[in-house]
């Protein structure tokens, strides 16, 4: 088995007349964190939400390993199980306590038995750092806390990567820290990642290279030092330099916390 | 059903039509006078001094939980008893009215409670009565509001016109009644022409106030549209505050 | 056992109230909570089906179940129970008048029920149904274990306004000659030109029922209550 976990290739949507993605490609190999980011409206959502066909693509091809999930006959609820999926507004299960919303997956699509289940949620509870809210419904819980137990429940299924659509900009400045950190720890520990987001210091920190997209394309990708530093197209220059101003407006109030 | 049955459904289909006159009779009435007493109760209910609105409460509680034949029954016989004899028509418009009086006072009371605390404070702050105030400036912003929930229970009350004939009233489902016990075999036919019939009334009716509604809407002000949302959510939490959401009869 | 037949009428004005009513109003009260439970139950079942149809469903699926709950919510439920009681025997079909009314207002408070469902189904936000597929659900799967319990929670204030209702509604059942507490009502007035007096008391009757079953039912929204799913102000999600 090659150590591709993902491979992307050429990847096509639209909505009525508006083309979102016009070709994508890229690999993603073990261990790798990918850091996707880029202008509003460009189509990093969708293109997340087609790499696990939540959106249907219309043209392109997808592997997880050596599955095709684009291929016909695949069993894609299998595949989804095995990619952790982390969305901007959290959406835990509102009905279910935290504990439940981790153990969800694990007892009704893999079909653990109770007492394994429970063992699973709680070290994944554990590992986010909020194991005494076990017993809390998502309304009780904060937004950063929320999304913690997000990426619990994700992780809970052992996923061979996991994908974060903007986990931190529907968080308050302050939250952002505490949902950051769970991601640097998840990355040091080896764990496959795609990240949409333009958390600058997360990027620097974790990321082994940098997506730039615009108009639904690919428009540059490499290390973030040398994107930061040397960026090819004026595009790239132009956004970096934006959100990396906004980054250290924004970085007094956190270091506050 | 064969051609002679089919004929004699067609012969009789003025005699239901003209039957079907009767309950929109009785839905004009009853409806009007759901509306003028409804109104009244539902200010007092949210404005009145404690023991108007306690007795506003208790017509309510009262005529909503007593079944409308029961109701029937009571305005038929009740009234002659008291020395005031009454024609059925009059009784079922009495009792219906009365009921959706009841109905319509909580589709109100939700309206005026979903109209922000904003309106009533500039309102007095221009020096307006609370009375005036809640004539000139919270009615006419609640009675927009009330559209859909009044339009549900113009629906439901035209259906229940047909619940008159248990006192006598001679309308469109009593002549399909008689229609049947002629020829028995034309129970189904008869009863499918008046289900066609109350089709019509209903989704025509809806059709007419979903115009209305559109007619007066206000920009920046109606259920549909740009602050869909928050207006539709101020509404539905008046109505849970009211812990009674609106109710549809049949 | 209290001797109803024994006891002196009340006496108001020019009312009387015989006790001896009670034992027989007794009995058609069972016969009215009997009509009411099953007619609910059967509503339940077929409406909660329609609404996923209507939610979920394609074509031919997606069309009749809206075209009944057009039907059934466009004409008057009198008319349904004729229909039943009268009109299915001249296709052969006959059913005796309680299974008649269980049918007919079964029927009838399905398509209610089944509009009940669907909006709170679609109060359900997408991201729900977004989140359990990329968990791995099928999508049945998803409705089953996501959906549903958010969606039946905040379909407990409009359902007991519907259980009420037909509790009302259920006295339409004396047309086929029913005895229920309508039509023992309807009995005992036509024996003794009470019907002020007797139609009073069952008013009274139905009048209690109503309120101690909204209590119960209350009760039992606020037992399955989850915080940040319905009930108002705790809606607003996060912060
Ligand atoms: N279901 C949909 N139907 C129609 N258009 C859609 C749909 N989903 C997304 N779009 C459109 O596709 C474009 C790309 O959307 P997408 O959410 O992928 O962008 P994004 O890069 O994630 O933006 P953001 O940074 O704002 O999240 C947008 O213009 C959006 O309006
Ligand atoms: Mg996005």
């Amino acid at each position: 088995m090659s150590d591709v976990v993902l491979r992307v290739e050429d990847l096509h949507k639209r909505y009525g007349r508006e083309e979102v993605l016009r070709g994508v490609s890229f690999t993603v190999r073990r261990g790798e964190v990918k850091v996707i980011l880029g202008p509003s409206g460009t189509g990093k959502s969708t293109l997340l939400r087609c790499i696990t066909r939540l959106t249907e693509p219309d043209r392109g091809r997808v592997w997880l390993e050596d599955v095709e999930v684009t291929g016909r006959g695949v069993d894609l609820n299998r595949v989804r199980a095995s990619i952790g999926f982390v969305f901007q507004d959290f959406n835990l299960f509102t009905h279910l306590t935290a504990l439940d919303n981790v153990r969800i997956g694990l007892l009704k699509v893999k079909k653990l038995p109770k007492d394994r289940a429970t063992r699973i949620a709680m070290e994944q509870l554990e590992r986010v750092g909020l194991a005494h809210k076990a017993a809390a419904y998502p309304a009780e819980l904060s937004g950063g806390q929320q999304q913690r137990v997000a990426i619990a429940r994700a992780l809970a299924m052992q996923p061979k990567l996991m994908l974060f659509d903007e986990p931190t900009s529907a968080l308050d400045p302050e939250l952002t820290g505490e949902v950051l950190d769970v991601m640097t720890q998840l990355a040091r520990d080896g764990m496959t990642m795609v990240v949409v987001s333009h958390e600058v210091g997360f990027a620097r920190a974790a990321a082994d290279e940098l997506i730039f997209m615009e108009g639904g394309r690919i428009v540059e990708q490499g290390p973030p030092e040398a994107l930061f530093t040397r960026p090819q197209h004026p595009r790239t220059a132009q956004f970096l330099k934006k959100i990396t101003a906004l980054y250290e407006g924004g970085g007094a109030l956190k270091d506050e916390r | 059903m064969d051609v002679e049955g089919l004929l004699i459904l067609v012969k009789s289909l003025p005699a239901l039509l003209q039957a079907t006159l009767v309950n929109l009779g009785l839905l004009l009435g009853l409806i009007s006078l759901g509306f003028v007493v409804g109104v009244p109760i539902a200010l007092l209910q949210v404005y009145g001094p404690a023991p108007l609105r306690g007795l506003a409460l208790a017509w309510e509680g009262f005529f909503r939980g007593v079944p409308a034949l029961v109701l029937l029954i009571l305005f038929a016989y009740l009234p002659p008893k008291l020395g005031w004899g009454l024609e059925p028509f009059t009784a079922a418009v009495l009792a219906l009215g009365c009921r959706s009086s009841a109905y319509q006072s909580q589709i109100f009371r939700g309206a005026i409670q979903a109209i922000p605390q904003g309106q009533m404070l500039a309102a007095r702050a221009l020096g307006m009565s609370r009375w005036l105030a809640v004539r000139s400036i919270i009615l006419p912003q609640a009675l927009r509001l009330a559209i859909p929930g009044w339009s549900n229970e113009f629906s439901s009350v035209i259906k229940d016109t047909t619940l008159a004939s248990a006192i006598g009233v001679v309308e469109v489902f009593k002549r399909a009644s008689f229609i049947y016990q002629r020829y028995y075999e034309l129970a189904m036919p008869a009863y499918l022409t008046v289900a066609l019939i109350f089709l019509i009334l209903t989704y025509g009716g809806n059709w007419l106030l979903g115009r209305l509604e559109r007619r007066l809407a206000v920009p920046g002000f109606q259920l549909r549209g740009a602050d869909a949302r928050t207006q539709a959510q101020a509404q539905a939490q008046a109505q849970a505050r009211a812990s009674t959401p609106a109710e549809v009869a049949r | 056992m209290i001797p109803w037949e024994e006891l002196e009428p009340l006496r108001l004005g020019s009312l009387k109230f015989d006790p001896a009513w009670l034992p027989q109003l007794g009995r058609g009260l069972l016969t009215t909570l009997e009509i009411t439970a099953l007619c609910i139950a059967l509503g339940a079942v077929l409406g909660l089906t329609l609404a996923v149809l209507r939610v979920y469903g394609r074509g031919p699926l997606y069309w009749l179940s809206s075209l009944y709950v057009q039907f059934f919510r466009g004409t008057p439920l009198l008319v349904q129970l004729f229909m039943v009681y009268y009109g299915l025997p001249s296709w052969g079909i006959v059913l005796s008048p309680f299974a008649s009314s269980v049918l007919a207002l079964g029927l009838n408070t399905a398509a209610y029920q089944a509009e009940y469902f669907r909006g709170a189904i679609q109060a359900i936000p997408q991201g729900q149904m977004l989140a359990a597929r990329a968990l791995g659900m099928s999508r049945w799967l998803a409705v089953r274990s996501i959906i549903l319990p958010q969606a039946l929670r905040l379909v407990i204030p409009p359902w007991s306004n519907e259980l009420i209702l037909m509790l009302k509604y259920s006295s339409i059942v004396y047309f086929v000659t029913l005895m229920d507490l309508m039509g023992t009502a309807k009995r005992i007035a036509a024996s003794n030109f009470r019907n002020v007096e007797v139609f009073l008391l069952v008013a009274l009757i139905y009048l209690g029922l109503v309120v101690a079953i909204s209590a119960l039912l209350r009760r039992l929204e606020r037992r399955v209550r989850v915080p940040g799913l319905g009930g108002g102000a705790e809606a607003e999600a996060h912060h």
